[in-house]
This record gives C-alpha cells, structure tokens and sequence, in this order.
C-alpha cells in the first residue's frame, strides 16, 4: 500500500494552515482513512496543542531523525478517532536539525503504512517550508481574502509548480459572507482568478474554530459549526466525491433581517 | 426613506481595490523584475528614445501592467521637442 502525501502550505502565517490539518486529519479519520500527521514547524510547534495532545509527546521528529527513537515510539495516538496519528515537531531545536533528505524518508516509511500523510509546513518560503514539501507528492494552500495573504499563495504555487507539484489545491478560508455581500471582502472568484487553481473547499469565518481550538478539539465534530460543515466536505472531496461548494448565504441577508425586525415590531 | 439613502455618500467598497492591487502585485512577482532592474530598463529606454526625441524625464511612467491575461510594459512620456535627425 501507498498512501498520499499531502503538504499544507500558505507562504503567509496565521492563515489557518495548522487548524486545516488537524481538521482533515480528523475527518479522514471519522471515514476511517488511517492518518498520521506531521507537524513540521521545528521551533514553534503548534499542531499538538490545536488537536490537544500536548501533554503526551515523548519523542518528536528531530528525536526520529537522530535515531533517539523508532519511528513507531513517535507516533502519538488520538484516542477519540480510529486510526490518527500526530508526529510533533520539537520545540526547542532549529530547523536545519532536519533536511528535506531526511524528511522525505520519513515520509516515505509512513505512506508505505497510512491512507494519508499531512504535512502541516511553516510559514515562510525557507528551510522548514522545503523540509515540509520534500517528501510530499500533492499540495494543499490555505489563504485568506486578503492582499496579503492570496499575494503569498500565489508566490507559493509558483515554487511548488516549479518543484513539480503539477495540480495543488486551494482552501480559502476565513471567508465573511457579510462583508463579501457588501463588497468589502473579495469572494471564491475574485481570488480563483487570479490564483487559477483548482479550489478544493471555501471554509466561512466561524467562532468556533476559536472555541475548538481553546478546548483543543476539531470543530469538524461540532455539527452546528459552519466551519465544522465546510471542513466536512473538503474531506469528503479529498476522498474523491464530488460536493458542492456551501453556500456563502447561510447568516440573514439584509430583507430577512428586516422582516424579523418588523415582525418583532409588530408583535412587541 | 429612498430619497435619504441615495443622497448619504458612501464610501465605495474596498474589495475593488485590493483586487486591483493584488492583480498588479502578483504581476509584478510573477513577472520576477526586481525593482532595480526595472530602473536599468527605464535609463536604456530613455537613452534611446532621447536620441529622437527629447522627452520629459520628470513626467514619464513606466510601468507593468495587467490585463485580464496579459502583462504589459507601459510607457508614457511626455515629448518636449522633437530632434532634427
């Protein structure tokens, strides 16, 4: 068996990268894809905390790298999905401590025993970007609807296109459905113009997230989150089913608003 | 009610803006001229426009400039006079 390699990238940080891995790292799990997850931000590791498995790293990939430990003794189970796995970063080393070599063959070794591999890479276009990318065969970019970020998207499709990732896929996320309608925030087609590749799941601003990630459980369990919702059709389209984009209307538009005010009115 | 919406001004929406923006950033990446180089670009192609024609070096623009699926180097300079070849 050989599964996929996946690499999630941004160029930017703070766009949501690691809070994608953690949820489609959960939702393969939940249809039963064996996942391992590697976070491979060396020095600011933040995938354990997010999936709240912080207080049971032992060992961690440069531990792996070193031979200190198997690969196997690094691999932390989450216990409350069947079949996913983390591998932490260390916290306290540099990212020169591995080379892109090094994690190739890792990721190598993995695939040969899971479904998917989900490389959580840092921001920035350096070392750790080139180690996240190096044992990966498809990518992933998360950005946002702004300058910023969709500029370093598109830097990123640039490199990864160029290092042979032929077809990579875009999150847009931390859309706000009322902004866009109000023409402030710039929408799905604004940005698949200019980014030009193929859109794997829009995923709407949600408080939640926020709640999930302070408990330190995926929102794609919450099934009242919208978040929650978006990130469980982006598993199912990883997995090859066609679902159709949600709708960006689902807060009250401005007449809804307005009826219910008027009936409040009336009724008060 | 009507009436008093459409005399209050309202900014116009930002969204048209960055799209504006974004499409001349990553143009400018994509196109991968650093911004030095564009200066090198803009004395050689001044030194020889000027050998026909004397133009205004303050007024000029140069610039790269996208369209839908297209890069384009545009120049605008303003000619003074025009030399006796």
């Amino acid at each position: 068996m050989s599964g996929r390699v996946i690499v999630v990238t941004s160029g930017k940080g703070g766009v949501g990268k690691t809070t994608v891995v953690a949820n489609l790292g959960a939702g393969l799990a939940l249809l039963n894809r064996k996942t391992v997850l590697i976070d491979a931000d060396i020095g600011l590791r933040n995938l354990d905390v997010v999936m709240g498995l912080e207080n049971r790293i032992v060992f961690d990939l440069v531990d792996v790298v070193e031979k200190n430990c198997r690969l196997r003794q690094a691999l932390i189970k989450d216990k409350r999905f069947g079949g996913l796995y983390l591998l932490p970063a260390a916290q306290t080393r540099e990212k020169d401590a591995v080379t892109p070599e090094q994690m190739a063959r890792i990721c190598d070794e993995l695939k040969e025993e899971f479904d998917y591999v989900l490389v959580d890479s840092p921001a920035g276009i350096e070392q750790g970007f080139k180690n996240a990318v190096a044992g990966a065969s498809e990518a992933i970019i998360v950005t946002t609807p702004e300058v910023s970020a969709v500029r370093d998207a598109d830097r990123i499709i640039g490199l990864l296109q160029a290092a042979d990732f032929h077809d990579p896929l875009l999150i847009l996320n931390r859309l706000r459905p009322e902004m866009i309608r109000r023409g402030d925030m710039m929408d799905v087609d604004d940005i698949n113009d200019i980014l030009a590749i193929k859109l794997l799941g829009i995923i709407p601003d949600d408080e939640n997230i926020i709640i999930s990630t302070n408990k330190g459980e995926p929102v794609i369990l919450n099934e009242h989150s919208r978040a929650g919702e978006a990130f469980r059709n982006i598993t199912r389209r990883l997995e090859g089913e066609e679902v159709p984009l949600m709708s960006m209307d689902f807060d009250l538009g401005i007449f809804e608003r307005l009826r219910r005010l008027w009936n409040r009115g009336n009724k008060g | 009610m009507v009436f008093k919406k459409s005399i209050r001004e309202t900014p116009p929406a930002s969204k048209k803006q960055a799209v504006d923006r974004l499409r001349l950033v990553v143009v400018h990446d994509r196109s991968k001229i650093a911004p030095g180089l564009m200066e090198i670009l803009k004395g050689e192609i001044i030194n020889a426009i000027s050998r026909y024609v004397e133009i205004d070096e303050e007024e000029m623009e140069i610039e790269l400039n996208s369209t839908k699926n297209r890069v384009e180097l545009v120049a605008n300079m303003p000619i003074r006079s025009v030399r006796r070849v």
